[in-house]
């Protein structure tokens, strides 16, 4: 099997588990939207690299040319950027206001119960 | 116009309305123009279905058919759990008004775009038939729903959408990975031709991951347990419109986008050949069980019916495992029908929180003389909850309980009924404190709810009511419906 043939898929899966294990092993809420965007980013690069074809040209069309990549996963990817950026600037958002609230951002030492008394 | 050009606007309506409500001045005209989009998208939707149960209705967009284009593909699933949304919203938005004015007294505005944007998102992701659109709309309507979420007053608001936006990111991104690999596999994204071309990749392992990937990024979305754990406090702590809105909309569109991508594009040959099944039943089970026993638990009157959602999708997971027509309506009926109950119980928790301030249990103790018709209100919708008859609540049980016992899987209906049980202990515990303990001392006698907050919450109970008695629009539409699922063209 050839391995090192695949070496974009093993990058996606390299960034893929950095992403998610910072997610689900660190409390900082700012350390969190980093691991989530690094585990956004390794789906892009997956999306991405499946379009590319080898030997092909950029999907632009000139004289000459017959062979492009696929132009569809960079527009989806476009798209998907996006989104990610808006979460992450509504996670940002969020971490500030609970800093306000609570004065720390560290998500596993704060707890939600004393909800429901309201707070103005 | 025909029906089918009128169909895209229950999406495009509010979508667009969005923007204009979040420039608009004051408190009465964002509503209003939020109001008047809704009940159009409601009043579309309402055409379309006797439509599309015959016949799958599609519409391509700038007249680009497939596979360039993106369609809307709706049948009778689609449609039923369309209108079901928006008549949701139709019905909350009057009751949410009061609420909001109190909760949310700055910029409403903006706070009626983004529930546009929320409302708009749900629809989109019921209607369209391709596979990226529905992460393009799930991400619309979760984005909107995080910030929705952290506009409530308790401290704990923000610290609750944050948690939900990390697993609700997680569950997206999941999702948009499992499309991928799927894309990669067959080079469609269109649910009608990946359902064409899969089979022929079935056995390879991109596609077995892929499959994996969806349906634990959609089982965060919809808040299977054990990937529950944003729900309870994304509940508690929304504001009272925001909460009434999730709890009815929002993991119910995550359970048909489950439906559609499980059983109409991966196909029933090959969810026999992966361990869907098992995995749904030994969860939904746990879920029932589990979440029932943590609502007992709750002081919080508003975390307890949470808790109670979470056991409430694990009958439809339960419903769901038995991967049969009979299974998947009763999910999709049981679906329809915790949407009226669970709305009219929050709607009267959060009436009681409006009144008197608090959401704690021990705060109810009384209300029974005081507020009765909400209280009343709340006792027969968990009279639903629990499934005595002629209410919606026993329909779902009753088909779920039939499809266990033609499956000869008596351990389910033990546990359908021990989960009944259970109901009948969280409900009787908010109950007894409202109907039979008497008020605090020292408390100014409550008043009972303005006429605003009472109206919508009992037309949700007399809904409850009529569905229980009257079954032909949710069985009959929900069978149609699985039978169009299940018989491979959606």
């Amino acid at each position: 099997m050839d391995w090192l043939g695949h070496f974009n898929y093993w990058v996606v899966i390299f960034l893929m588990m950095t992403g998610f294990y910072a997610v689900i092993a660190r409390g900082n809420m700012v350390k969190i939207i980093i691991g989530l965007n690094i585990f956004q980013t390794s789906v892009f690069i997956l999306f991405i690299s499946a379009g590319k074809i080898i030997g092909a040209s950029s999907p632009v069309l000139e004289k000459g040319v017959d062979l492009y990549s696929n132009p569809l996963p960079h527009v989806l990817i476009l798209t998907a950027i996006v989104v990610g950026v808006a979460t992450t600037a509504v996670g940002l958002a969020l971490a500030v206001r609970v800093r306000e609230n609570y004065g720390s951002i560290q998500d596993d030492q704060l707890t939600e119960e004393e909800d429901g008394e309201p707070h103005t | 116009m025909s029906i089918l050009e009128w169909m895209p606007f229950s999406v495009l309506l509010p979508l667009l309305a969005a923007p204009v409500c979040a420039l608009l001045p004051g408190r009465f005209l964002p509503w209003l123009l939020a109001m008047a989009s809704v009940t159009a998208s409601a009043v579309i939707m309402a055409f379309v279905l006797p439509e599309a149960v015959n016949e799958p209705m599609r519409y391509f967009f700038g007249d680009w058919p497939p596979p360039i284009g993106i369609e809307y593909r709706v049948d009778a699933v689609n449609a039923f759990i369309g209108l079901l949304i928006a008549v949701m919203g139709t019905v909350i938005l009057p009751w949410g008004r009061i609420s909001v004015n109190r909760e949310v007294p700055q910029r409403q505005g903006l706070f009626y775009a983004l529930f546009l944007l929320s409302f708009a998102g749900l629809m989109g992701i019921t209607l369209t038939g391709d596979a990226f659109n529905v992460f393009v709309f799930l991400e619309i309507s979760s984005l909107s729903t995080y910030v929705l979420v952290a506009q409530g007053r308790s401290r704990a608001a923000p610290l609750s959408a944050f948690r939900y936006l990390v697993m609700g990111t997680l569950g997206a991104t999941f999702y948009l990975i499992g499309i991928g690999l799927i894309y990669i596999m067959t080079g469609t994204l269109n649910m009608v031709d990946l359902a064409e071309r899969l089979p022929a990749v079935a056995d390879s392992r991109a596609v077995q991951a892929a499959f994996a990937f969806i349906i634990v990024g959609i089982g965060l979305k919809l808040a299977l347990f054990p990937l529950h754990r944003w729900l309870p406090g994304a509940y508690a702590n929304a504001p009272s419109a925001v909460t009434v809105f999730l709890a009815s909309t929002a993991t119910k569109v995550a359970i048909y986008v489950l439906l559609r991508l499980v059983f109409t594009v991966f196909g029933i040959e090959f969810v026999r050949q992966m361990p869907f099944a098992e995995v749904f039943f030994v969860l939904g089970v746990i879920g029932i069980l589990f979440a029932s026993i943590w609502a007992i638990e709750q002081d919080n009157a508003k975390r307890l019916l949470a808790y109670s959602s979470v056991a409430q999708v694990g009958y439809m997971a339960l419903a769901i495992s038995f991967v049969s027509v009979a299974g998947i309506s009763a999910g999709l009926v049981h679906m329809f029908n915790h949407a009226l109950m669970k709305a009219a119980l929050f709607m009267s928790v959060c009436t009681v929180i409006y009144q008197v301030g608090s959401p704690h249990i021990s705060a109810f103790r009384g209300l029974g003389r005081q507020m009765p018709l909400t209280m009343l209100a709340f006792v027969l919708a968990g009279l639903s909850l629990i499934g005595v008859p002629l209410t919606v609540g026993f329909i779902s049980k009753w088909l779920l309980i039939e499809t266990a016992m033609a499956d000869g899987n008596w351990f389910a209906v033990v546990v359908v009924l021990v989960g009944s049980l259970l109901a009948v202990m969280y409900i009787g515990k908010v109950a007894e404190a409202a109907w039979l303990r008497p008020a605090p001392e020292g408390r100014e006698p409550v008043r009972e709810a303005h006429p605003g907050l009472l109206v919508p919450m009992w037309i949700l109970v007399a809904a409850n009511f009529y569905f229980g008695i009257d079954t032909r629009l949710t069985v009959d539409v929900a069978r149609r419906g699985a039978e169009m699922l299940m018989g491979g063209s959606p």
